[in-house]
């Protein structure tokens, strides 16, 4: 972890992204929670945790890479990344609106910081992997993350990938600044991956590729951290993480159900979320509001796209 | 200066530019004795990456190389490597990844072959893309002005190459420019647009025009993307008679970007040759002759194309 940041804050992070992803998704009226609220902690955890980055400077040629491959969960991006520092947060209600650089799905383009366009899924570990090659090849020390979805690994571009990183650049070379996190939620947008097109045995299949895995808990953030500091640690080769997560975490009815991959929240469903991902009950939430006036901006923002 | 094979062109061309810059890597799929990266590779064991029979892969990787500063030459027959289209448009064109794709064993020319592995579509796929410039040279020297062209454009760029030897046909002194057609042979009868493979049979077609009268104006198209306008419209305006004579399919291709251009800025009688249907494995000049790709072949064409418009006005006229 970066100095001047702990689990506790890391997590106060992550809970006011939350909020963001569901307020950016209620202004949107499209757009995909689910994956979102499944990846945000891995994100919080490397953004402000790990990473070497700096928003004044978004094409530093030695920052740290994070290639966001699920795409669609960009939403938990834009709010890391505004938080961060490469954009202002007022701006984060401009997502898939025309003219935004906030797309519906990353352009590097766009918006600076953003790595590489992703969402057509199945391709960003194979960008993530060229990343870290070339890295090596011109000497830098930066490190390439890529975050996989578990719905997207049935693509077998990732396969391609798979093979080829644990071998591509050894001996002189091996690609030890690659770590790769897998938000294994367990649920695609036509339903549960078990049903659809069951990916089990994932960690055995990753080692017989020839990954060294590691599986956590992918909402805890010291478990994520620690990961972490073993794949910084490894030595000849990239890194694998099976982060096990939760669907929609944070909102009791978004949580474990596929109906929310791909759905915004209405604007009173995005309040009643805003006020779980925050853990305050429905009797306290008038009392609190008032405590919290930027909260209660925020919620008669909510309100007003109600009425439109 | 020898007949060579686009693909050997840029294969020492690639070996002569990589001793000078230590950005540029070579990335194959299996086939770097077909694209003629292997001597690279021999050279540079340590930027030359096979990644073996995956093309998606080693596009993504090769997006990812250039996003980290290097400049990638990502290897494969055209079809092959346009095959993995969805790759292409995303993580290399929208990306704007410094990618140079370079597709070898283009059009019918394979011949025996056949189909599967003739990159006959390649182009009508890579000009839907907004940001990647298509170069096809001719001959040798060309070739090696396209590569170190390549070297210096910052951006995706797609280059097509052939698996058969070429006739030299670039004039003394040529200089390869992004965007700019060259006229081989001067004519004021009807403009012969050609690229690639299919410029010296047009060149020859011209011969045997002369034979019979025609004065046959003969355009080489390296530049499939950006197409030279300026130069196209000017010729088409003089000869008021154009043909596009290319190794690939009818749809899509540098006859599709010609007609774009006639029909919407000079409408002007255009004829374009190309491959019907699919490609079959054959003999490469049998192949050539079946879709009037051979020199006959063009010459006849033009006859042809010319006597129609000559005999027919009014309400005769075709499509009237």
């Amino acid at each position: 972890m970066k100095p001047g940041i702990d689990a506790a804050g890391l997590e106060a992070i992550a809970r006011a992204c939350r909020v963001q992803i569901i307020r950016m998704l209620a202004h949107a009226g499209s757009g995909h929670p689910g994956g979102s609220l499944s990846v945000i902690d891995l994100l919080v955890t490397l953004v402000f945790g790990r990473l070497r980055l700096d928003p004044e400077r978004p094409h530093w040629p030695d920052r740290d890479r994070l290639i966001l491959s699920k795409g669609h969960a960009v939403p938990a991006l834009y709010a890391v990344m505004a938080r961060a520092g490469f954009f202002p947060e007022d701006r984060l209600v401009t997502l898939r609106k025309l003219g935004s650089p906030l797309q519906g799905h990353p352009d590097r383009l766009a918006l600076p910081g953003i790595e590489a366009a992703t969402g057509s899924l199945g391709q960003g570990l194979s960008v993530a992997i060229g990343m870290a090659l070339g890295l090596r090849l011109g000497g830098s020390a930066a490190r390439v993350y890529c975050i996989l979805g578990d719905g997207e690994i049935q693509e077998g571009q990732v396969w391609e990938a798979a093979m080829s990183a644990p071998r591509l650049g050894r001996p002189d070379r091996a690609l030890h600044n690659l770590c790769v996190i897998l938000d294994e939620n367990r649920i695609q947008l036509d339903g549960f991956v078990k049903q659809i097109m069951d990916l089990e045995p994932v960690v055995e299949k990753w080692r017989s590729f020839g990954w060294p895995v590691m599986e956590i808990d992918g909402h805890d953030v010291r478990q994520i951290d620690k990961a972490l500091d073993q794949a910084e640690a490894a030595v000849g080769g990239p890194t694998f993480i099976v982060a096990h997560t939760v669907k929609g975490k944070g909102v009791s009815f978004m949580e474990g159900d596929p109906e929310w991959h791909g759905k915004a929240p209405k604007p009173a469903e995005a309040i009643r979320a805003i006020r779980e991902i925050l853990g305050v009950s429905e009797g306290g939430w008038d009392e609190h509001l008032k405590r919290d006036p930027a909260l209660s901006v925020l919620v008669a923002e909510l309100s007003s796209l109600e009425k439109r | 200066m020898t007949t060579k094979a686009s693909r050997a062109a840029f294969g020492e061309a690639l070996l002569e530019l990589g001793a000078r810059d230590e950005r540029i890597v070579t990335l194959d799929a299996d086939l770097s004795k077909s694209t003629m990266t292997i001597a690279f590779a021999r050279a540079h064991r340590d930027r030359a990456f096979n990644v073996g029979i995956a093309e998606s892969n080693m596009l993504g990787i090769g997006a990812g190389l250039a996003l980290a500063g290097r400049i990638p030459f990502v290897c494969s027959f055209a079809c092959f490597l346009v095959g993995r289209f969805e790759t292409i448009r995303v993580s290399i064109a929208y990306t704007n990844a410094n990618v140079k794709l370079v597709g070898t064993h283009a059009g019918i020319a394979i011949g025996e072959d056949g189909y599967s592995q003739m990159g006959i579509e390649d182009i009508a796929c890579i000009r839907a893309l907004p940001n990647v410039p298509i170069v096809q040279p001719a001959d040798e020297v060309e070739t090696k002005q396209a590569v170190a062209y390549a070297v210096e454009h910052e951006g995706p760029l797609y280059l097509r190459l052939t698996r058969q030897a070429l006739e030299p046909v670039s004039p003394p002194g040529y200089r390869f420019q992004l965007g700019k057609s060259v006229v081989l042979r001067p004519g004021n009868d009807v403009t012969l647009i050609a690229s690639g493979g299919t410029v010296f049979n047009s060149l020859q077609a011209a011969d045997r025009l002369q034979a019979g009268g025609i004065k046959a104006e003969v355009i080489n198209a390296a530049c499939i993307k950006p197409l030279d306008e300026e130069l196209i419209l000017a010729s088409a305006g003089k000869t008021g008679h154009v043909l596009t004579i290319e190794d690939h399919s009818l749809a899509g291709g540098l006859g599709g970007a010609v007609a774009e251009l006639l029909g919407e800025v000079l409408p002007t009688p255009l004829k374009r040759l190309g491959v019907h249907g699919f490609g079959e494995s054959g003999d490469p000049k049998a192949l050539y002759a079946k879709h009037g790709l051979h020199p006959a072949g063009i010459a006849d064409s033009v006859t042809k194309f010319l006597d129609r418009r000559g005999n027919c006005t009014g309400s005769n006229m075709p499509g009237s």
